[in-house]
């Protein structure tokens, strides 16, 4: 009696969900995000970030459909394949997390469809290989923010620095990236520490630190696990210059560190400094309209996670057209053109930079896309 | 590596496992009461490192919404029983004031601004806050099958932390907080500076430890709580409430862990899902204790402390290996030393 109600109900529920669909929707596109697990941090204002995605390009309407992995590699493998092959979607924006998006590249491009990675390991679109022909990043690539930083360093006459690192892909890759790096720039790397984000004391890591006494320390953490080895540093009496990447830049940083950050440096995207950043530089508009109807919409600023996303968007707005004159949205012909259409993008700003995609580069960020940031007063202030 | 090196490693060592310590106590009191393996007993840490956060942060303490929530569900699984029972719909005291508890700190935690209300009252207000919220789930999810297989409570503790952990990201958002420590400075003692945060987590779990044995060997209710771990059947023949003892017992779980969530906050960053990794080092410590002995589990947890301390000073990247990796000597020697009449219940 009672499973026949609900099967009745579940029969109109189905159906009305189904008249609530735009008959006339004829892009598709998967989202995969990370909007609860460990890395939910990231996936949130991404899934935010949803909603203010374009909704009509080139006369088509544009289907979002969003799935969360749950942080889980595997999850974000079976919502892959879901919207692979029950949605047919055009392309896939997502997912959240570098070891996720390393697990589904081979299911993207089996099936031909275009993925946009909002992830921070420069390992989905290098090196270049067949597969990875179908990944496009839209985060600066690790080595463009670590440049700034080893410029800076460089200039202010840093002989040898201190590494720590979270253990796992970001730290990884952050390691490699910087120590090749400072090699070539003649700066020793001394000590290369590792932690977990939820470990609950970097006293050891510090100490390790502190006897090879390097001239600064890098750190890098992504999210708000980048202020403890900073805080514990300090309040060890370490005083050399603290440099952060890309993966500090978000409010919270400045929250939980309070005084103890002050004078940190950092190389990220215009987002942090969007006041200070000249009226001429082509992402502030973009970026400041998003920043705007984000927090109209969630009562909150967003961490840049939401604006790879976001981006990810704004390249498909500028590809779809092209594609459109290669074959029908749902066939195998227009995902390709989107594909190709992708790398064809050229001087395109966004809210993190300006895009410029090759055959070869498919993050295409230059110098546009990254501002040195430091903390001075409390408050993130422009490296002029 | 100088003998200041030692000292600090060994401090830091101290204060994580004089946390774990706690926690173990917790986990072995709940296990031999109750047969039930805490899993949820992280999430006591966490919720009350991130409610007081919040409190100080000036956000919604959103906690008393799930208290209230559970309270409500006590309410309801009770009148329920009683109307299984007697034919009829009977709202009880216990429960009835189970609700308006946590309906009045939902409204007193919600309206009334805490940030400058000091640490003492804030952690005061936690602790109002997560006592409870123990007891709550044991009434709503454990209660009804406290006679089933202690892999059935197993299964269900295992549900109540995945649960938790979802609710605890809606209420408390992915990012991490950290709270204002008790008191600035430190001692100096010889060359080493001791951190006041650490004075402040030996002296006050040596305290609870103290009043936790005083408690068992002197109380009535305390003496009632061991008769109930040492033989369930006997202890409910001469008039023991497994019921009571149950909720006792979780009580006694979340006050700890509250107090451990209060105490490590101003160390480090919790997140929602913090408190799982901190208890699980905990439960190191309660096995090589052989979920049986409160002292041995207490020093197992300082051990744990130790090695996670020194281990994360020569291989940072491998200390979780190194740390987990300590519970299979214990486990061999273990069984070997007992000879294979482990009993199942």
């Amino acid at each position: 009696m009672i499973a026949k109600k609900l099967a009745v109900s579940l029969l109109f529920g189905a159906f009305a969900v189904g008249a609530a669909l735009p008959a006339d929707a004829q892009v598709k596109v998967g989202v995969v995000t990370s909007s609860t697990g460990p890395i939910a941090l990231v996936g949130i204002p991404q899934k935010n970030s949803v909603p203010l995605l374009p909704a009509t390009v080139g006369g088509q309407t544009v289907q979002y459909i969003t799935l969360d992995d749950g942080s889980d590699p595997t999850a974000t493998v079976a919502a892959f394949k879901k919207l692979i092959t029950e949605e047919k979607v055009d392309a896939i924006i997502g997912p959240s997390g570098s070891p996720n998006a390393m697990g589904v590249i081979q299911f993207a491009a089996e099936s031909g469809v275009p993925m946009l990675a909002p992830v921070g390991t420069a390992a989905v679109v290098l090196p270049m290989t067949e597969q990875k022909k179908w990944v496009f990043k839209t985060t600066q690539n690790d080595d463009l923010i670590a440049e700034a930083l080893l410029e800076h360093m460089a200039k202010a006459g840093i002989k040898s620095v201190g590494f720590i690192g979270t253990a796992d892909p970001y730290g990884d890759n952050w390691q490699k990236v910087f120590g090749e790096g400072a090699a070539k720039r003649g700066i020793k790397l001394l000590a290369s520490e590792r932690f977990q984000r939820q470990d609950t004391s970097l006293t050891a890591q510090g100490l390790k630190i502190l006897s090879a006494s390097p001239d600064a320390v890098l750190i890098a953490a992504p999210g708000s696990s980048s202020v403890l080895p900073q805080t514990t540093l300090f309040d060890q009496g370490y005083r050399g210059k603290i440099y952060q990447t890309h993966g500090a830049a978000l409010p919270d940083f400045l929250k939980l560190g309070g005084k103890k950050v002050e004078g940190t440096i950092l190389a990220a995207s215009l987002m942090l400094v969007l006041d200070q950043v000249p009226d001429s530089h082509p992402s502030k508009k973009i970026a400041s309209d998003y920043v705007a109807a984000y927090e109209k919409q969630n009562g909150s600023k967003p961490a840049t996670f939401g604006a790879n996303v976001y981006d990810a968007g704004l390249l498909l707005e500028r590809a779809i057209p092209v594609a459109l004159k290669g074959g029908e949205p749902g066939s195998a012909a227009f995902r390709t053109a989107l594909r190709d259409a992708l790398e064809q993008v050229k001087e395109l700003p966004a809210t993190q930079g300006v895009y410029n995609l090759t055959a070869a580069d498919h993050s295409g960020f230059d110098e546009r896309g990254r501002e040195l940031i430091t903390v001075s007063g409390g408050k993130w202030t422009l490296v002029k | 590596m100088n003998l200041q090196i030692v000292m600090l490693l060994g401090q830091d060592g101290i204060t994580n496992g004089a946390i774990y310590a706690l926690l173990a106590l917790s986990i072995l009191l709940v296990f031999t009461v109750t047969r039930i393996l805490l899993i949820p007993q992280g999430e006591f840490v966490a919720f009350a490192a991130l409610t007081m956060a919040a409190m100080q942060g000036g956000t919604p303490v959103r906690l008393g919404w799930l208290l209230l929530a559970l309270a409500a569900a006590a309410l309801v699984m009770d009148s329920h029983a009683a109307w299984r029972r007697d034919g009829r719909i009977a709202v009880r005291r216990g429960p009835a004031l189970g609700v308006a508890y946590a309906a009045g700190l939902t409204a007193l935690t919600t309206l009334v601004p805490l940030a400058e209300a000091g640490v003492a009252l804030q952690a005061l207000v936690t602790m109002a806050l997560i006592v409870p919220l123990g007891l709550a789930l044991y009434r709503v999810f454990y209660q009804p099958i406290a006679a089933a297989h202690p892999l059935v409570l197993l299964i269900v503790s295992i549900a109540v932390h995945v649960v938790l952990v979802g609710v605890g990201l809606l209420m408390f958002g992915p990012e991490g907080a950290r709270t204002e420590p008790f008191s600035d400075g430190g001692l100096r003692l010889g060359m080493v500076m001791l951190n006041s945060q650490t004075i402040w987590v030996v002296a006050v779990s040596l305290a609870l430890i103290l009043g936790l044995y005083l408690f068992f060997e002197r109380s009535l209710y305390g003496k009632a709580l061991r008769a109930a771990a040492v033989n369930r059947l006997g202890a409910e023949l001469v008039g023991i409430s497994p019921e009571l003892a149950g909720k006792a017992s979780f009580a006694l779980a979340a006050l700890i862990g509250s107090l451990s969530g209060i105490l490590i906050a101003p160390i480090t960053t919790i997140y929602y899902d913090s408190g799982f990794i901190i208890s699980l080092k905990g439960f190191v410590g309660a096995i090589i204790g052989g979920l049986a002995s409160y002292p041995v589990a207490a020093l197992g947890a300082l051990l744990i402390g130790q090695a996670e301390s020194f281990s994360t000073f020569w291989a940072s990247s491998y200390k979780e290996v190194i740390v987990f990796t300590l519970i299979l000597p214990v486990l061999v020697w273990r069984s070997l030393s007992h000879h294979g009449a482990e009993d199942e219940e």
